[in-house]
């Protein structure tokens, strides 16, 4: 029951392209407006391609099997051999390159779309799924803005992640600005450590580039800075996140709070809860998270792998005072059957679409519905809970 | 880059030991101590914790170690967050002082129908001299006045007697005074009835629902209590009318529109459960669990009505324990006192109940606009005037500006002695951040506002001993006692807030 997405592709050949380029994909039939913004996708169920102006796109690409139907005069890039063309649909947005791989970037039929910022950090998280790496941040910083502009139409939600957004500094605020231009009314989620919000300016400038409906989403891990620091394997961070959430309500942002469960946060997880409520009582969601298996995860796994089954007394504690208290809380991640009963409630289909797995065992669960499912990286090593309902 | 050199635990040991940062501690009788900070966070510490929290010798990787920094009782070398947050902690906490004095009392008329034996006020039978009793039209606008001078952009304006529905046509005109004199001001205006609805007709429910007024009577139990501590001034029994008439308020105003006080007295104490029961006949949500105070025809009667604090610690508790068998079978009904000291001790928020604050309610957080004129800061500041002694008198509305009275020289008396955190007894009681001042109170049962806390007066003891239970029920609490007391605070219906199995 693998529903993964491929987000990443590679193709046979491509000519006309000295640089990476962004556009937006437009088919065969609908594609009656040209423009340099759009690239053509020609499938192989296209009969026949009339394109009398093929130059005025941005680029064409060509799916595998489909390469007789390209018109023989192209003066722009062309993409030749696409797999799985179908599950790129139009109106996605992707960038191309030279060395013939094609990245979807934005899809329109999903509620998952993020803009990755960087792949660097500040931060060395024990579990971070996805392990820092070198970019070129000011040529992302172009492509993001670009990406802004791609996009067709207003998302209902639109994602920033990383790496660390804040890494990008200017160009942060002034994608931000860009968003709010184009979207005034999407709910806008950014993904930060929250360090550099320790910087008040950054912060009032973060607040005034960006559109009403935005959230930071900003992880704690623990109530007090050893640990915290131990599992972000940075000194100072606690300090500098515990400034930032401050200065991120003095700016009248919005902060959500994020917690990843594993074998080092479970210990003072109810404690954490009690902290968050009498010093972050204006954090407007808490999100306590099933790891993902993914990046370093594997590396630290006996140090950090609890099964959700193991930790089911310490997540109700913690789920129980925080909705007692009148704090709006959710569990992410984590598959129902093995999240307890009492909390089922909580429970959210929080997985990104495009990493999103069902088991062999879940087939016929009568919960399905309504149950995030497995990160694709759990295929392999999960919980021993996992059971049909 | 990734680097997946990670360090070890110990590497981020705090450097340079710790420091203790401001704390109150209690020792319990089970061996544990209660340690508090003026934020009003709290922890329960074993004493052998305690012990060695004090004498700087708790591992860094300890659970007591890790409770105090988050509240933070205690500071290391890991950053100076901690410092800005006990700062807007604590300056939440106070922020009931935002807007100043916000409970503005008018004593329309001190005239009076019933003749109950612990009435802490001056009152005057139904027939006295109306002209001398009763508020005059100037008296009133010039009060109004003041009330709309005061900086909060929300004031509540109480009626209270006497029995202020004894003369209608007053409570008429100043409603309809303070709203058009509030068209140019804009104050948010809360207005409260204080009566004891022996006297409800229609047209005055007619007036509350069109003016949105609120009613809170009194109601001191079942029948045969009720009449004993509250009769009509001709002797008749009250029951009765009180409580039919609480219903007519109820089905004309909705049920969160009525309110009732009990008063406790001697006879009260053989009926815990049975006063709790009659407010739940009578459909209220809660019901306050008050003391008689030590004034007015209440000291005169002390022989007869009075107890010690100790005795009604005993009734509080009986009652207390009714209250929480009522909701664990799932009814939702408060004990109000207990909500605001739950409310004061669990949560980060700032609760305004004039009784139990510091700096004390009284003049900070409440004045009274009396019939003849004269500005109080309580009313028990007014039975201490009209018994010669006028120190808490703030001036006189017909004569004095705003300055005068609200920062004037019996306002400097008794700022001097309204911070529980300087006074000799509060400041270095755990329960402190919890509590109140009451240098009105002090003033008149130990001549001094200050006071000690052992003296007379009785509000440290009835405090100290409820809050500490209060405290101790919330620490040992199972989930479902859990439930219930976070449902009093967020005002919940406690079956709303209860998960599956």
């Amino acid at each position: 029951m693998e529903q993964v997405i491929t987000l990443r592709r590679k193709v046979e050949r491509v000519s006309g392209l000295s640089d990476r380029l962004l556009g937006r994909v437009v088919y065969v039939s609908q594609a009656a407006d040209h423009s340099k913004d759009e690239f053509l996708l020609i499938r192989k169920s296209d009969e026949y391609v009339d394109i009398s102006q093929p130059s005025r796109f941005g680029a064409v690409i060509v799916e595998e099997g489909a390469e007789h139907l390209v018109p023989s005069e192209v003066s722009v890039p062309i993409i030749i051999g696409l797999p799985e063309a179908e599950r790129v649909t139009a109106g996605s947005v992707v960038v191309v390159s030279p060395n013939g791989s094609v990245v979807t970037l934005y899809r329109p039929e999903s509620h998952s779309n993020s803009i990755f910022a960087t792949g660097q950090c500040n931060s060395n998280c024990l579990m971070c799924s996805q392990p820092p790496v070198d970019d070129d941040i000011p040529a992302l910083i172009k492509e993001h803005l670009r990406l802004v502009e791609l996009i067709p139409g207003e998302p209902e939600t639109l994602g920033i992640t990383g790496g660390e957004p804040t890494l990008l500094g200017d160009g942060l605020i002034r994608i931000l600005q860009t968003i709010k231009s184009r979207f005034s009314n999407t709910q806008l989620t950014m993904l930060t450590n929250g360090r550099a919000y320790a910087n008040n300016d950054l912060v009032r400038q973060v607040a005034q580039a960006a559109p009403s409906k935005f959230v930071s989403a900003i992880p704690l891990y623990a109530d007090n800075p050893t640990l915290h620091d131990w599992i972000v394997q940075a000194k100072g961070a606690f300090d500098q996140t515990m400034h930032g959430l401050y200065n991120a309500a003095r700016n009248k942002l919005q902060v959500e709070i994020r917690v990843v469960l594993h074998k080092q946060t479970i210990p003072r997880l109810p404690a954490l809860a009690d902290f968050i409520y009498r010093t972050i009582p204006f954090a407007s969601h808490i999100a306590l998270m099933g790891m993902e298996n993914m990046g370093y995860v594997k590396k630290n796994w006996d140090q950090l792998w609890i099964d959700p089954i193991d930790y089911a007394e310490e997540l109700i504690a913690t789920v129980r005072k925080l909705y007692y208290r009148g704090m709006n809380v959710s569990i992410y991640n984590l598959p129902l059957c093995v999240t307890p009963t009492a909390i089922r409630q909580f429970a959210r289909q929080s997985i990104s679409d495009y990493k999103n797995i069902y088991l062999d065992e879940c087939h016929g669960c009568q919960l399905i519905d309504s149950c995030s499912g497995l990160f694709a990286s759990s295929k392999e090593r999960h919980s021993r809970g996992i059971k049909r309902q | 880059m990734a680097n997946t050199n990670f360090l070890p635990l110990s590497e981020f040991e705090p450097t340079g030991g710790y420091s203790l940062m401001p704390f109150r501690f209690q020792r319990w009788p089970d061996g544990n101590v209660f340690i508090s900070n003026s934020a009003g966070e709290h922890l329960v510490l074993s004493s052998g914790d305690f012990s060695k929290f004090v004498k700087k010798t708790l591992p860094y990787t300890s659970s007591a170690y890790m409770g105090l920094l988050a509240r933070p009782m205690l500071r290391d070398g890991s950053g100076d967050w901690g410092y800005d947050i006990y700062a807007s902690k604590w300056f939440t906490k106070k922020s009931f002082l935002d807007g100043f004095t916000k409970l503005h009392i008018f004593v329309t008329t001190l005239r009076c129908n019933q003749s109950c034996p612990y009435c802490q006020v001056s009152r005057q039978g139904e027939v006295a001299d109306c002209g001398a009793f009763d508020m005059s039209p100037a008296v009133m606008e010039r009060s109004i006045r003041f009330m709309l001078a005061s900086p909060s952009n929300r004031v509540t304006m109480e009626f209270q007697g006497g029995e202020p529905l004894l003369r209608f046509d007053l409570l008429q005109e100043a409603v309809r005074k303070a709203k058009e004199l509030n068209e140019k001001v804009g104050k948010h205006i809360d207005y409260v009835l204080c009566s004891n609805l022996s006297i409800l007709e229609d047209r005055h429910l007619d007036w509350c629902r069109t003016e949105g007024v609120i009613i809170s009577t009194s109601l001191d139990g079942p029948e045969y209590l009720h009449n004993k501590n509250r009769p009509m001034g001709n002797g008749r029994p009250s029951h009765e009318i009180v409580t039919r008439n609480i219903r007519r308020a109820q089905e004309a105003l909705g049920k969160h529109a009525v309110s009732a006080l009990m008063t406790t007295t001697r006879e009260s104490l053989l009926y815990p459960t049975e006063i709790v029961d009659e407010y739940l006949r009578m459909d209220m949500g809660s019901v306050f669990i008050r003391e008689l105070n030590p004034y007015g025809f209440a000291v005169k009667s002390s022989t007869v009505l009075g107890y010690s604090s100790d005795e009604f610690f005993r009734f509080y508790k009986r009652v207390f324990d009714h209250i929480i068998q009522i909701n664990r079978a799932g009814r939702t009904f408060s004990e109000s006192f207990a909500s605001i000291v739950l409310t004061k001790a669990l949560t980060p928020w700032t609760v305004g109940f004039v009784d139990l604050q510091s700096p004390a309610g009284a003049g900070f957080g409440v004045c009274v606009y009396n019939h003849d004129g004269e500005v109080y800061v309580s009313d028990e500041a007014r039975m201490l005037a009209e018994t010669g002694d006028p120190t808490f008198r703030l001036g006189s509305v017909l004569e004095d500006s705003y300055e005068d009275i609200f920062f004037g020289e019996p306002m400097q008396t008794l700022a001097a002695s309204a911070c529980s955190e300087a006074l000799p007894g509060c400041s270095d009681c755990a329960y402190q951040p919890y509590c109140g001042a009451d240098p009105v109170r002090n003033y008149r049962t130990q001549g001094d506002p200050m006071g000690i806390r052992t003296g007379p007066g009785g509000f440290c003891r009835r405090n100290k001993q409820i809050i500490e239970y209060l405290m101790q029920l919330a620490h040992t609490a199972d989930d479902d006692l859990t439930r219930i007391l976070w449902a009093w605070i967020c005002q919940e219906d406690v079956n709303t807030a209860k998960l599956p199995a």
